[in-house]
């Protein structure tokens, strides 16, 4: 054994699952895929007291959508479920480019899209895509619920918007827009690995092909998603031009203050921040013309 | 802290098996030290290397990031469960065998384990894929070539089979 006792307690309903969190607060914690919070117990990083097990609640799992609505997809739904489901990334295309980069396809089995934001890892991709989809997180506790928009749920490094009484239950992105392209790329040492820097670009453009909203935010390069898309305000109204991006690249390469590791320095952390962001601007902005 | 213990029941290659288990025995404990199946190989025990790869209802899984009490009323497939009663090798097996693809052996079970669940969905993988899919199975011996050798030709013996 390698965690530090703990009470095991597996939940029966959400409403017990928020009962009992209300009840332990900060003591206690949620266990959903573990991908990221058995490691942290078996190191005894993290050592809670009470362990809620949300993995039998069927009704945190699965994605649910109607016709030019948001599309909602609950906590519990596991990468390798959202991987499978070829409506979703037809949807939501960013989590075509991103899920491949999540470690590997054992934790991938495991692993859940509300874990993964509530753990919000400064490297890990899906808090970038949620930020540049514009996600919002719906949030619940034994006293009501509540939604957060991506960009002020991220708060910084391991640390979001939730209450010690609460649980992310929800997270919904907005239903596909015409002339829209997206694109999610990064750098890591080896496939799976932590990205040393990625970049998740949203591009829609008008019918004569200009920009005229482009998000952007950035994994990887700071405590938590970097939200970056004033970076690229002056190609809004503008038509396609490679020049243009330059000025991108240098205003994402001043904004982000990346910190630097055993893999990489934060020289060069930048500059694949911006590389990246050119070619993800870059692959987006032909997306939307082909999407059309 | 007193001592809290689960009664679970689970199957493991089809055998089923009841026990009472502290909250905090990782999966992979309970089945080397409880079930005594130590072909279950633990390495970092962090989910990085997958020498503890096992499949839960036929998927891969990293079973030093779960907690046997989460396997209760579940399905599990270790190592000694891939070779026939008679001790035929399994395809995986026994192309591992014919190719060279373990040294030491430490992580072979996992990588088993891993690419019989990978060839069970994909028995015509490209080497792209067959690389792709060993990505979460360290191996500090082989260098991977000679893996991959024998998982192409298993994936071949697989699709011969009757």
């Amino acid at each position: 054994m390698k965690p530090a006792p703990f009470k095991y307690i597996a939940a029966s309903s959400l409403d017990h699952a928020l009962a009992l969190k209300a009840e332990h607060g900060d003591e206690a914690r949620f266990l959903a895929g573990g991908q990221s919070l058995i490691p942290a117990m078996n190191f005894r990083l993290a050592r809670p007291s009470v362990l809620i097990d949300i993995n039998g609640l069927g009704e945190l799992a699965g994605v649910e959508r109607s016709e030019g609505a948001e599309i909602r997809v609950g906590a519990l739904t596991r990468y390798r479920s959202l991987e499978s489901d070829s409506r979703f990334l037809t949807d939501c295309p960013l989590f075509a480019d991103a899920l491949p980069h999540i470690a590997h396809p054992q934790i991938r089995n495991r692993g859940t899209i509300g874990g993964n934001l509530s753990h919000a890892d400064p490297a890990s991709e899906l808090p970038a895509v949620a930020v540049a989809m514009q996600a919002r997180m719906r949030i619940k506790s034994a006293k009501g619920g509540r939604e957060v928009a991506a960009s002020e749920f991220f708060q910084g490094l391991l640390t979001t918007d939730i209450r010690s009484d609460e649980m992310l239950v929800e997270i919904a992105f907005p239903a596909p827009r015409a002339r829209t392209g997206t694109c999610f790329m990064e750098v890591a040492r080896r496939r799976g690995d932590f990205a040393l820097a990625g970049v998740a670009a949203v591009v829609t453009t008008d019918a004569k092909g200009r920009c005229s909203q482009l998000r952007l935010a950035l994994c990887g390069v700071g405590e938590t998603a970097v939200d970056a898309s004033t970076a690229a305000a002056s190609l809004i109204g503008q038509p396609w031009a490679s020049e243009a991006i330059e000025t991108v690249v240098s205003e994402v390469q001043a904004m982000i203050d990346p910190p630097g590791n055993v893999h990489a320095s934060p020289d060069y952390q930048r500059h694949i921040a911006g590389v990246l962001a050119q070619r993800a601007i870059t692959a987006a902005y032909s997306r939307a013309g082909h999407a059309g | 802290m007193q001592v809290e213990r689960h009664d679970i029941e689970l199957s493991v290659n089809g055998t089923i098996y009841r026990r009472a288990v502290e909250s905090r025995i990782l999966l992979s404990d309970f089945l080397r030290h409880d079930l005594e199946l130590a072909g279950t190989h633990v390495g970092c025990e962090h989910g990085v290397c997958g020498a503890c790869t096992i499949l839960l209802d036929g998927a891969p899984i990293r079973s030093c990031l779960m907690l046997a009490v989460q396997a209760n009323g579940h399905e599990l497939s270790t190592v000694e469960g891939l070779a026939g009663r008679d001790g035929e090798l399994h395809p995986v097996q026994q192309a591992m065998h014919d190719h060279h693809g373990l040294q030491c052996g430490y992580c072979t079970p996992g990588i088993l384990m891993t690419m019989t669940a990978f060839l069970k969905q994909n028995s015509e993988p490209s080497e792209h894929e067959v690389r792709e899919a060993l990505s979460g199975n360290l191996c500090r011996c082989t260098g991977y070539q000679n893996v991959v050798d024998a998982m192409l030709a298993a994936a071949q013996t697989i699709r011969a089979a009757p």
